[in-house]
């Protein structure tokens, strides 16, 4: 009897197993970690380099990706609006260059300066970031808070706004309605989205 | 009537302009698709003309539909999710002279209609779901496939 009861657990506990999807990287709640990535100019940047920032826009982006040359404005205009007030963009690259030639170091310093960024444009060249985070394409936002300088919590993960299109004619701006929660210690409305983007070049994938 | 023959010739020379047009869909036609039941096994591809992985797949898929009568394939564009104009759409079907059926997906906001795809979709293309119509069967895949994948995936859900 025990042994027919113990089967029966262990094939439920097959079955679970075998039915949870297979997550990987953040969620909205978790602890993320910070990284130390070379910048378009030759510099190395932390978000611990940032002392009086509140919270981040980490956004993980490409050169080459139709739907990023289609935010480049709305990216670069989020960093004027919310670094002074303590939310800086940053931004990863974490494409394959071998796969994807149009994002190697020297186009992403050339595409850096072409759009005067006034943000970090990082390389990830491990690609180690983008996997911890669970990156899957280009543009992915991570909004963190920094609610000390030992912890940095996910609070949205997704698309910067709902129209990929049209600029104009956005009626929810999911990025920058989880800032402003954040500025008045409310919480973030909506803490997930999705959105049709490039995938990300996988290194040997 | 010399009106007229311009008239005519200018219908024509646009009509077959658009010989290969591509049926524009709403997310509920899709669910349906997917969700009638027939005794073959449906095949939906999720493409653009801008992404170069799904174009790098898309034999494997013309391969299927032109070999095999059990299987139905359809190839859905999300091009207008970024562009609204189509044409860029129907001049690709034209140049590789796709055989297999082409719908244009006309949705806005993909964040309300991705999970109702697959629930596993971060919305990153390709993506192929496949369907076996006679016993509900489904897999979903969001990544490029290579030689053999396709037929692997259409063996899995039987």
């Amino acid at each position: 009897m025990n042994t027919i009861k113990s089967f029966f657990a262990i094939a439920l506990l097959v079955m679970i197993t075998a039915s949870a999807p297979v997550q990987s990287g953040y969620k909205v709640g978790d602890t993320a970690m910070d990284f130390k990535l070379k910048n378009y100019d030759g510099r190395m940047v932390s978000m611990a380099d940032y002392r009086d920032a509140k919270g981040y826009i980490v956004i993980f982006n490409c050169n080459t990706c139709p739907y990023s040359k289609a935010y480049d404005s709305r990216i670069i205009a989020l960093n004027k609006k919310y670094a002074s007030k303590g939310f800086p963009v940053l931004t990863i690259n974490p494409n394959d260059p071998d796969l994807s030639p149009g994002d190697s170091f020297d186009e992403m310093k050339k595409q850096a300066k072409r759009n005067k960024y006034d943000f970090p444009y990082l390389v990830d060249e491990t690609q180690d970031v983008a996997r911890a985070y669970g990156a899957t394409n280009t543009p992915h936002v991570y909004v963190l808070d920094k609610v000390s300088n030992e912890k940095l919590k996910v609070v949205y993960i997704g698309a910067i706004d709902d129209n990929s299109r049209n600029a104009e004619t956005v009626t929810k701006k999911y990025v920058e309605d989880a800032i402003g929660a954040l500025m008045q210690s409310k919480n973030v409305p909506v803490t997930q989205t999705k959105a049709i983007g490039c995938t990300i070049k996988w290194r040997n994938s | 009537m010399r009106v007229l023959i311009i008239t005519f010739a200018l219908v024509v020379s646009i009509g077959s302009l658009h010989a290969q047009t591509a049926e524009k869909v709403k997310i509920e036609d899709l669910q349906k698709m997917v969700g009638r039941s027939s005794g073959k096994i449906q095949v939906l591809n999720f493409w653009a003309t801008w992404c170069a992985p799904c174009i790098k797949e898309l034999p494997l898929f013309e391969q299927i539909n032109a070999s095999r009568n059990d299987i139905e394939v359809s190839l859905v564009s999300i091009d207008l999710d970024l562009d609204p104009n189509p044409d860029k759409v129907y001049r690709f079907i034209d140049r590789k002279k796709l055989k297999s059926k082409v719908y244009i997906l006309d949705e806005r906001d993909p964040n309300t209609w991705i999970d109702k795809i697959d629930k596993s979709w971060s919305g990153a293309i390709p993506a192929t779901l496949v369907v076996n119509l006679k016993n509900g069967k489904r897999k979903f895949v969001e990544k490029e496939l290579k030689a053999g994948d396709l037929e692997e995936i259409i063996n899995s859900v039987k």
